[in-house]
């Protein structure tokens, strides 16, 4: 079912546009006195799609995805979450960090319920709200393991719990898996998208694998670097119902990497 | 089944092995120590420096006649309510400087300052001003251990991560969570180091107090017993002082993984 409905509805960039949750308009970031970082971005974020920012590093995509967040506010332009002006942090979004941002004293369950926590929620309601969340990301059995104990993949799905145990419509992820290894990697985009499937949640992801741009993607955003600009939008349409190893072996996926490639090597080098 | 319950057990005695093991080799690192001591003692290095077992008998008979527990009844006055003053008063005020621009600017370069002179120099200066009473003496504690409970605290508050605090912040945390819940635990660590720091150091004052302001207390048994020439007994107030010292250190370090950072508990 989802399959279908996905390749249904693809046909709209324009259906997309009608439905966006994330604006942005005009932003430009300057770093210090003369780093440009990003030059007049315009960008529609479409409701309940994993749109990506893929660019080379240097491309102020990281940068991007920090100033939808609220964490860095741009010298120029504007960013409307469901049409509320972004002047910080809020409660329709939530943020997974690159390198996870665990509390290293606070247990698995804690870190998950952290977000709650801090919104004063009560300890047994967002103990229960964590508990759900732990295991939607495959940790039950390691609530009160410390984030020392765990690997970095099993760190970064703490990461990811915390950031949906929020129940933030918008997901923005920092280049979640760069910091995990190859094979963990591969799992997580597999589970990513399994994980799409049962949260209606849009997600907004920075990565510089242009594999895992196409692999999990409804909708790439290509940067240029220096200054970051929008170079061209992507939408590869891929059936993602079959196994994983079969969408990796798939004609369009393959196509599609390769043609990011060639859009993308000018920059390189 | 059977095997993992074996695998398990037998994990489990190595566990208990490798501690009884670590208690053990403690207890040999001591008893090696004491026997260089005896041996250093009777070769004899100097005629003032007396064997350990002198030194334990003169320990137990200074604690069975009360002189070592009257000693310390002085000493401890100016000593806790010194390093008590020095901690609160040192967190406090450095966290406040890590966290608040102008506070460091005013108040940071003094202690600097502070912990780069030759505190002992100024005592006597102490005593010239504030005489030779409790209030000289826990002054002393607090000149030697409040500089470096101030610089590490407020080291501790200007290098927490500042991925967390972005955290913290995305989260929709205000200050106050940020303060309590990111920075404070993850500075405690460094925090703490300068507590410990600060607590040798405020031994150190104590015991310079008491031999440069007046000799009471401990200061006053190290002296009397150098000048009749009792080497065993000043060794026993020494090591004694050293004991006290260490202890508190070890306690200090315990409150710290049981309040702040359980993960380390474990480890």
């Amino acid at each position: 079912m989802p399959a279908d409905a996905a390749v249904a509805s693809r046909p709209g960039a324009e259906m997309a546009a009608a439905d966006v949750i994330v604006a942005v308009r005009g932003v430009s970031m300057v770093y210090g006195s003369n780093v440009e970082a990003l030059r007049d971005v315009d960008l529609d974020i479409p409701r309940g799609k994993l749109t990506s920012l893929l660019g080379p590093s240097g491309c102020g995509k990281t940068t991007l995805l920090k100033i939808i967040a609220g964490l860095l506010e741009p010298v120029a332009g504007s960013v409307h979450v469901d049409g509320k002006l972004v002047i910080g942090p809020g409660p329709e979004r939530a943020f997974v960090f690159q390198d996870f941002a665990l509390l290293p004293w606070a247990t698995v369950l804690r870190n998950v319920a952290f977000g709650l926590e801090l919104r004063g929620m009560a300890k047994a309601a967002r103990e229960e709200v964590a508990r759900r969340y732990v295991r939607e990301v495959g940790l039950v059995g390691f609530e009160d393991k410390y984030p020392h104990e765990l690997s970095g993949g099993m760190r970064q799905r703490v990461g990811l719990a915390r950031a949906l145990a929020v129940d933030a419509e918008v997901l923005l992820l920092d280049e979640p898996f760069s910091a995990v290894d190859e094979q963990t990697r591969r799992k997580f985009q597999e589970d990513l998208i399994a994980l799409r499937a049962t949260e209606k949640k849009t997600f907004v992801f920075v990565t510089h694998s242009i594999e895992e741009a196409v692999y999990i993607s409804d909708r790439i955003v290509l940067l240029s670097p220096r200054p970051g600009r929008i170079d061209a939008v992507i939408e590869p349409e891929i059936d993602r119902s079959g196994a994983p190893d079969d969408i990796r072996r798939d004609r369009h996926y393959l196509d599609t990497v390769e043609e990011i490639w060639h859009g993308l090597k000018k920059y390189v080098g | 089944m059977q095997k993992e319950y074996d695998l398990r057990k037998a994990r489990e005695e190595t566990g208990a092995r490798f501690y009884q093991r670590a208690g053990f080799l403690r207890l040999a690192s001591f008893a090696l120590f004491a026997l260089a001591w005896e041996i250093a003692g009777r070769v004899p290095i100097s005629f003032a420096f007396p064997t350990f077992s002198d030194t334990a008998v003169a320990l137990l008979t200074m604690i069975a006649s009360g002189e070592l527990p009257r000693a310390y009844v002085s000493t401890l006055q100016p000593l806790v309510l010194g390093v008590v003053l020095s901690a609160v008063i040192g967190v406090t005020l450095g966290v406040f400087c890590g966290l608040w621009r102008l506070a460091e600017w005013i108040t940071i370069p003094v202690f600097v300052v502070l912990q780069a002179a030759p505190v002992a120099a100024l005592i006597p200066l102490v005593t010239f001003v504030y005489g030779i009473g409790l209030l000289a003496k826990t002054l002393a504690v607090v000149i030697l251990a409040l500089p470096v409970v101030v610089l590490n605290a407020y080291r501790a508050v200007g290098n927490v991560n500042t991925t967390l605090i972005a955290m913290c912040r995305s989260f929709l945390g205000n200050r106050r969570q940020e303060i309590a819940k990111v920075i404070l635990p993850d500075a405690s660590p460094v925090i703490f180091a300068g507590l410990r720091l600060g607590v040798a150091a405020g031994f150190v004052g104590v015991v310079l107090a008491e031999l440069l302001i007046t000799p009471t207390g401990i200061g006053d048994l190290i002296t009397f017993h150098r000048s009749r020439a009792d080497y065993a007994e000043m060794y026993a107030t020494i090591t004694s002082i050293i004991a006290l010292s260490t202890l508190t250190l070890i306690g200090l370090q315990r409150i710290e993984v049981r309040v702040f950072r359980p993960e380390k508990g474990g480890r």
